[in-house]
C-alpha cells in the first residue's frame, strides 16, 4: 500500500521534473523530502530552503524536490532518479535516507550529495545538522521562569539521539534557573499526527503541567495550549499565527543561507563535501520573536541564546547522568561523537527512556 | 472531578471521527460495496471543510462544505464501481491515494493559515453545571451528530422496511435483483452516504479535533474506521462501543505515560489496536451471529443482466 504510494508520487514527480528539466546550461539543484512540504513543519522548513535558493541565485539555477519519500530502500529510486534526471546537487534531507544516498552517490560520483543529520560521508557526500539542542536549552530556561506549578509537558516522537538530546537540553536549561524544575514526557511515537499530538497535549495538561514543549511537528499543541490559556513553545517553523496568546517563542530551522552558499560552491566549482553541524551563530537554529512574557524572562532568553551564539555548549559540565553518576566534570564539554549517539537521560527526569 | 471530566471530553473527541466514517461504511458495507477509500474521503472532506470555514469564516458552511466534498468524491467511486462494475478494492484504495495527493494539492494555499473551530454547545445556565453540563450539554456539535447518526442508522436498518431491503442487497445482489429491487440506485445512494460521513468525519478533523490544514492530517483514521466496521461485525451499536474503547484506550495511554507507568511507550501506543481487538473479537465470538450479519455479496461487482 505504502508502497504503491511511494511510486505513483515518484512517477508523478518524475513527469513534473521532466517538464522543467529543459536549460540544461542551468545548474540543477534537488531535494528529497520524507514528508509533504505543506507540513508546516520539518519539510516545509528544507523546502523554504530551496525557495531562498531560488530567489538568491534566480535564473543561474533550477531546483526540483520529491516530496514524500519513505525512509529505507524506497529511497534508493528517488535518488537515482534524480542523478539521471541532471540535478548536479542533491540534498536529502532525513536520516533515514542515509544507505540510500551512499550507495546512489557511489553511482553517480560527479554529482554531488548532502545528506542532512547523518554520519556517513563519500568522496562525493557531505553531511550536514542542525543543533537543534542549543535552542532547546533556551526554552528550557523560558519554560522554567513561565511555569507557575514548576512542571512542563514534552510531547515526542521516538527515542532516537537528537531526540533525547533535545530533552536534556531543556531539562538543563530549566534546572539553570529552579533546580527543582520538572517534566512529563509523553512519546506519541509519529512525527506528524495533530490529532494524536493534540490529545497528548490535553493530557499533560490535565496532569497539571502549565506549559507544553513539543518534538513533533504540527502545530496542534500549541492550539490546545491557546484554548487553555496556557502556554507553549512551536516547533520547526513560526507557529505565532495558531496561537497569538500561547506562543513563547518557537524553535525553527533556517537551511535557506547554508543551501545558498553550497549552491554557490557547485555553481563556483569550489564544492568540497563537507561536514557541519550548524547552530544558533550560523543562523541555522533561530527562536523566533519572543511573545506572551515579560521583559525580564525576554531580556534573560535574549542573552543566553548570544552566550551560546559566542561559543558555550549548553552540555557544559557539571553534569551527572539519570541515575546520579557522573557524566561531565566541572568544566568538561561534551564531544560532538557523544551527542549524536545520545541514549541516556541526565539527572532530573523522571521518565524512563524507552529502548 | 474537574481532570475526569477533561478525560472523558478527551476521549469523545478522539471517538466522534471514528464513529462518524465507521458508521458510513457500515451502511455502505451493508449494502454489499467494500470502499477502502474511507481515508481518501475523510481528507478531502478534512480539506474542503477547512477551505470553505477559513474562506468564508463560518465553521458551519465549513461543516456543510465537508459533506458535500466527501459525498461528491464518494460519487467518483459509485460511478466506477456500480456503473462500471471495476474491482471495488483497487477503486477504493486509488481513491484513496487520489484523495491524499488531491488534498495536499486543493490545500497548498492553506498551510500555515489558523482556520476556524466549530464552537461548542453552550445553553446559558445548563452548560455551566458541573460535570454533567459539561458532558452532556457543553460538547462540540459533532459529537451529538454522531449520536445521532448512529442511533438513526440502527433505526434504519432494523427497522425500517428501506433498511430490510438494503441488507437483502447486501446479502444477494441477484436475489434483490430478480425480486425487481433497484440494487444500483440503493447502491449509489449507500455509497453517497457513506462519503458523506467519511467527509463530515474529516470535517470535525480540521474544524474541532485540530482546526488547521495539513497534509495526511487524517494520519490512517479512514483505515481504523474501516477496521472497526469489520471487527464489529456490521452492527452499529458496536462500531459505537469499538470507537469509543479505542478513543479511551488511546488517550488512556497518554495519561499513564505522563503519569510516568513504567512500560514501555511502544506498547503503550500500540494497546488501543489491541484493546479494541479483543473486545470487539469477543463479543462477536458467536460464529453463526457473525456469519449472519456478514453482507454475504459482499465486494462482488454486480452487472444486472438486461
Amino acid at each position: 500500500m505504502k508502497k504503491l504510494l511511494i511510486a505513483l508520487m515518484t512517477t508523478a514527480a518524475a513527469l513534473s521534473l521532466a517538464a522543467t528539466a529543459e536549460a540544461a546550461d542551468k545548474l540543477k539543484a534537488c531535494w528529497v523530502y520524507t514528508g509533504p512540504i505543506g507540513d508546516f513543519g520539518y519539510s516545509y522548513q528544507h523546502d523554504q530552503g530551496r525557495l531562498e535558493v531560488e530567489k538568491a541565485l534566480g535564473d543561474k539555477v533550477e531546483t526540483a524536490y520529491l516530496e514524500n519519500v519513505s525512509e529505507g530502500p524506497d529511497a534508493d529510486r528517488a535518488f537515482e532518479r534524480l542523478a539521471r534526471e541532471n540535478c548536479k546537487i542533491i540534498f536529502g534531507t532525513s536520516f533515514g535516507f542515509m544507505d540510500a544516498e551512499v550507495k546512489v552517490a557511489k553511482k553517480f560520483p560527479k554529482v554531488m550529495f548532502e545528506h542532512a543529520t547523518g554520519f556517513k560521508t563519500g568522496d562525493n557526500l557531505g553531511i550536514y545538522n542542525a543543533r537543534f539542542y542549543e535552542g532547546r536549552y533556551v526554552l528550557g530556561q523560558i519554560a522554567a521562569k513561565e511555569s507557575k506549578k514548576g512542571l512542563a509537558g514534552y510531547i515526542v516522537s521516538f527515542p532516537i539521539p537528537e531526540v533525547v538530546m533535545g530533552i536534556n537540553s531543556f531539562i538543563l536549561g530549566a534546572q539553570s534557573v529552579n533546580p527543582d524544575f520538572k517534566v512529563k514526557i509523553v512519546w506519541v511515537n509519529s512525527w506528524f499526527d495533530p490529532g494524536k499530538e493534540a490529545d497528548a497535549a490535553k493530557a499533560l495538561f490535565d496532569q497539571g503541567a502549565d506549559i507544553i514543549v513539543q518534538h513533533t511537528d504540527s502545530t496542534a499543541a500549541l492550539q490546545v495550549a491557546e484554548e487553555r490559556k496556557l502556554h507553549g513553545f512551536g516547533q520547526s517553523s513560526d507557529m505565532i499565527k495558531f496561537a497569538p496568546n500561547a506562543q513563547l517563542t518557537s524553535l525553527t530551522d533556517e537551511w535557506g543561507p547554508y543551501y545558498i552558499s553550497r549552491v554557490q560552491a557547485a555553481l563556483d566549482g569550489t564544492w568540497k563535501p563537507d561536514n557541519v553541524w550548524l547552530g544558533i551563530k550560523d543562523g541555522a537554529v533561530k527562536l523566533a520573536p519572543y511573545t506572551n512574557m515579560p521583559d525580564d524572562v525576554k531580556a534573560m532568553a535574549e542573552a543566553t541564546e548570544k552566550k551560546i551564539a559566542g561559543g558555550w555548549n549548553p552540555f557544559t559540565g557539571p553534569i551527572a547522568k539519570q541515575d546520579g553518576s557522573p557524566w561531565l566534570k566541572d568544566g568538561e564539554v561534551a564531544d560532538d561523537g557523544t551527542l549524536l549517539g545520545m541514549n541516556f537521560y541526565v539527572k532530573g527526569i523522571d521518565d524512563k527512556l524507552p529502548q | 472531578m474537574d481532570i475526569t471530566v477533561n478525560i472523558l471530553l478527551t476521549i469523545a473527541t478522539a471517538a466522534t471521527p471514528l464513529l462518524i466514517a465507521a458508521i458510513g461504511e457500515l451502511v455502505v458495507e451493508r449494502s454489499g460495496v467494500l470502499n477502502l477509500g474511507v481515508e481518501g474521503m475523510m481528507i478531502m472532506g478534512a480539506v474542503g471543510g477547512f477551505g470553505a470555514g477559513y474562506l468564508t469564516g463560518s465553521p458551519w458552511i465549513g461543516l456543510l462544505a465537508a459533506i458535500i466534498v466527501g459525498a461528491l468524491f464518494s460519487l467518483l467511486f459509485a460511478v466506477m464501481t456500480l456503473s462500471l462494475a471495476t474491482n471495488q478494492v483497487a477503486t477504493g484504495l486509488s481513491l484513496t491515494l487520489l484523495g491524499l495527493g488531491l488534498s495536499g494539492m486543493i490545500g497548498t494555499s492553506f498551510v500555515g493559515q489558523p482556520g476556524v473551530r466549530l464552537p461548542n454547545l453552550d445553553i446559558p445556565g445548563i452548560s455551566s453545571i458541573p460535570v454533567v453540563g459539561r458532558l452532556i450539554f457543553g460538547q462540540d456539535p459533532v459529537f451529538y451528530i454522531s449520536i445521532a447518526l448512529t442511533a438513526a442508522v440502527m433505526w434504519f436498518l432494523f427497522r425500517t422496511r428501506t433498511g430490510l431491503t438494503l441488507r437483502s442487497i447486501g446479502d444477494s445482489h441477484t436475489s434483490a435483483h430478480a425480486l425487481g429491487i433497484k440494487v444500483i440506485r440503493y447502491r449509489y445512494l449507500a455509497v453517497v452516504f457513506g462519503g458523506a460521513c467519511a467527509g463530515l468525519a474529516g470535517g470535525h478533523l480540521s474544524l474541532v479535533y485540530t482546526p488547521q490544514w495539513v497534509e495526511n492530517m487524517s494520519a490512517g483514521r479512514g483505515w481504523i474506521a474501516l477496521a472497526l466496521v469489520v471487527f464489529a461485525s456490521w452492527r452499529p451499536w458496536r462500531v459505537l462501543a469499538g470507537a469509543y474503547i479505542f478513543g479511551a484506550v488511546w488517550i488512556g495511554q497518554l495519561h499513564a505515560q505522563a503519569f510516568g507507568i513504567p512500560v514501555p511507550s511502544q506498547f503503550l501506543s500500540s494497546l488501543p489496536y489491541l484493546a479494541t481487538i479483543v473486545v470487539l473479537v469477543l463479543i462477536s465470538r458467536n460464529k453463526r451471529l457473525t456469519m449472519m450479519n456478514t453482507p454475504a455479496s459482499l465486494g462482488q461487482p454486480f452487472v444486472p443482466d438486461r
